[in-house]
């Protein structure tokens, strides 16, 4: 009845019509134009003039308002009848986002993995392992305290923990739904996204404690300029100058202090929708997570390469905490004439492990 | 196979929100969520207009391509449901759709949201038995041979839902009554350059 009602109250109706209301028979005249249209209608449809139509239909929104629907924006007379709801009328950046996250994040991603381990796989078939360039002398320096140590395999194991759940959260859906069938498939998914989910912060704040703890030996020096220029001593024959750390090991570091905090903060977005982000900042903060977060797992494939079986004599600094004085001497130069002085024999260490019934952490120098 | 679509009359919809509430009590839907939501825009200015929302049914659906659990299925109806066994809550159907449909009964720490809930277009969703389908997805009306709830309630018939091409004839019918040069939506100037109601004429 609203239309009608509205029609009537329109100047363009003949005299008569107008009389007729004028003379209170409204109701009557009503009900009757309204079965008179009904039978009329498909004579009407025929000769629709739309133009003049137009002109007398309900005012409908404006070319203004139409571009703010499809923009996402609300003016202030939007009104939504759901509770607490703070959406618009079409989620505009939604597409945006899928398309991102489908046509390029992810397999993009995917790429930078792969690549990743087929680079190293030839590397290590090609040039093959790091060895030491002049035998051990079997005498030993300090390098890693337990406490630093079971900081950075906590942290190491957390991140290979989200790197795997993330990865499953990303590409899972198109390798084990089809292997293992639902049952299977919705208890890895929904662990890999609990997992994800109450790791990440933990992950984050050890990160931090990591990184601070680290930072001393990590600040970026000339001779780390020349390091890069020679590749690490890829090329050339000698070792590049290094101290505690090589460039290579602070550019891992930085990237850490950088990307990997960009990675926990938009974890952190993600993970706490209780403060009520909206969507869009949800979306962006997905789509900065997960490029970070598979960029650093690239890069992280190449950390745990060098550091394990791509060079002789790393992985054991970060388990048994000492390193031969040869590694010392060929990787870290600066370092070794520093610490030369504090090389110590097995029995020497045995000796002050059994004293101190514990960690030789008091030796560390500087 | 029909392609089950939902369409609602902007020039029709009185916001009245029955729609939302025939949703409500068909379906016995959680505590908190809304499947069905009236949007107005210019609410009291010369130039209101209402339009009632909810899944959309879409053809090449967002949810279902972001979904990282791949819980998503589309009918041979062409309605897309859920599985919430599968369903991790991650909010991703969420960030996607267009419509805004998906609702998650929370919103805790953690990614804590519990699972996915939307519109069904009233055909439930997959369960062992009746009565486990009914109390995760509401009813299943398409099963019994009736179109949703809120749209068979429609007091203006503003809402329409049924198979796209019987959705489309019926508008185009009214489009072509109205004379509008772009249906519903007045004033779109996409929509006017198309001249839908003579497009509508011609082929009527
Ligand atoms: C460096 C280690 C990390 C890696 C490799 C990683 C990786 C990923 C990946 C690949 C995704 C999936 C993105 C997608 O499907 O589009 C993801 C999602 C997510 N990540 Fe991480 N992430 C890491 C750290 C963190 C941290 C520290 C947090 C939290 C503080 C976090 C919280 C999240 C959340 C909440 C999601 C959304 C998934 C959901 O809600 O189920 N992540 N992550
Ligand atoms: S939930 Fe949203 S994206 Fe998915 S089918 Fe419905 S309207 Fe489309
Ligand atoms: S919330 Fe559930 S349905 Fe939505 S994308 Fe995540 S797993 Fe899929």
């Amino acid at each position: 009845m609203t239309t009608i009602t509205m029609t009537s109250q329109r100047s363009e109706r003949p005299p008569w019509l107008r009389n007729v209301f004028q003379r209170g028979w409204r109701m009557g005249i009503l009900l009757l134009l309204l079965v008179a249209s009904l039978g009329m209608a498909p004579l009407a449809d025929a000769q629709a003039d739309t133009d003049r139509e137009m002109a007398t239909a309900a005012p409908g929104i404006s070319a203004e308002q139409w571009r703010q629907v499809r923009s996402g924006e609300t003016g202030p007379n939007y009104r939504d009848s759901r509770f607490d709801s703070n959406y618009n009328l079409i989620n505009a950046s939604g597409e945006t986002w899928r398309q991102i996250r489908n046509r390029w994040v992810s397999p993009f991603g995917l790429i930078a993995i792969g690549g990743m381990i087929v680079v190293i796989a030839l590397f290590y078939f090609i040039v093959g392992r790091k060895h030491l360039d002049e035998p051990r002398t079997g005498r030993k320096l300090f390098r890693w305290s337990l406490l630093m140590r079971s900081l950075h395999w906590t942290v190491a194991s957390l991140f290979i923990v989200l790197a795997l759940t993330g990865l499953n959260l990303l590409f899972g859906k198109f390798v084990f739904r089809t292997l293992f069938g639902d049952a299977v498939w919705a208890w890895m998914i929904s662990a890999s996204k609990v997992l994800h989910n109450y790791l990440g912060p933990l992950f984050g704040v050890l990160l931090v404690v990591l990184l601070i703890s680290l930072l001393k030996d990590n600040i970026p020096k000339k001779h780390d300029w020349v390091w890069f220029k020679k590749a690490g001593g890829l090329t050339g024959k000698h070792h590049p100058d290094a101290g505690f750390a090589n460039g290579g090991e602070k550019a891992w570091y930085w990237l850490l202090a950088t990307v990997g905090l960009v990675v926990v903060a938009s974890g952190f977005v993600l993970d706490f929708p209780n403060y009520g982000q909206s969507r869009d900042t949800m979306q962006w903060a997905n789509i900065i997570h997960a490029v970070g977060a598979l960029g650093l797992t690239a890069v992280a494939l190449g950390h745990i390469y060098i550091g394990t079986i791509g060079t002789e004599g790393s992985l054991e600094a970060m388990t048994t905490g000492y390193v031969d004085e040869t590694w010392a001497k060929e990787h870290h130069n600066l370092w070794y004439e520093e610490v030369k002085d504090q090389a110590m024999s097995e029995e020497e260490i045995a000796a002050l492990k059994s004293n101190s019934s514990g960690d030789a952490s008091a030796s560390k120098p500087s | 196979m029909a392609q089950m679509k939902f369409m609602c009359d902007a020039e029709r919809c009185i916001e009245c929100n029955g729609c939302v509430t025939a949703c409500k009590n068909a379906n016995d839907v959680e505590w908190g969520i809304q499947r069905r939501r009236v949007v107005t825009l210019n609410d009291g200015e010369a130039d209101e207009m209402s339009i009632s929302v909810a899944c959309m049914h879409c053809d090449d659906a967002p949810c279902m391509a972001v979904c990282p659990t791949d819980c998503f299925y589309k009918t041979d109806d062409g309605i897309v449901l859920h599985d919430k066994d599968l369903c991790i809550g991650c909010g991703y159907c969420l960030y996607a759709c267009p419509f805004g449909a998906p609702q998650f009964p929370k919103q805790n720490a953690f990614g804590e949201r519990g699972k996915m809930d939307k519109c069904t277009f009233c055909a439930g969703g997959p369960a062992e038995s009746k009565e486990e389908e009914y109390q995760k997805y509401g009813s299943n009306r398409i099963a019994e041979g009736k179109l949703p709830l809120c749209a068979e309630m429609c007091s203006t018939k503003a809402l329409l839902a049924g198979d796209a091409q019987d959705v489309a004839d019926i508008f185009r019918q009214r489009v072509v009554h109205r004379g509008h040069k772009d249906g519903a939506w007045s004033n779109n100037p996409q929509a006017s350059t198309d001249n839908l109601a003579y497009d509508a004429a011609r082929k009527g």
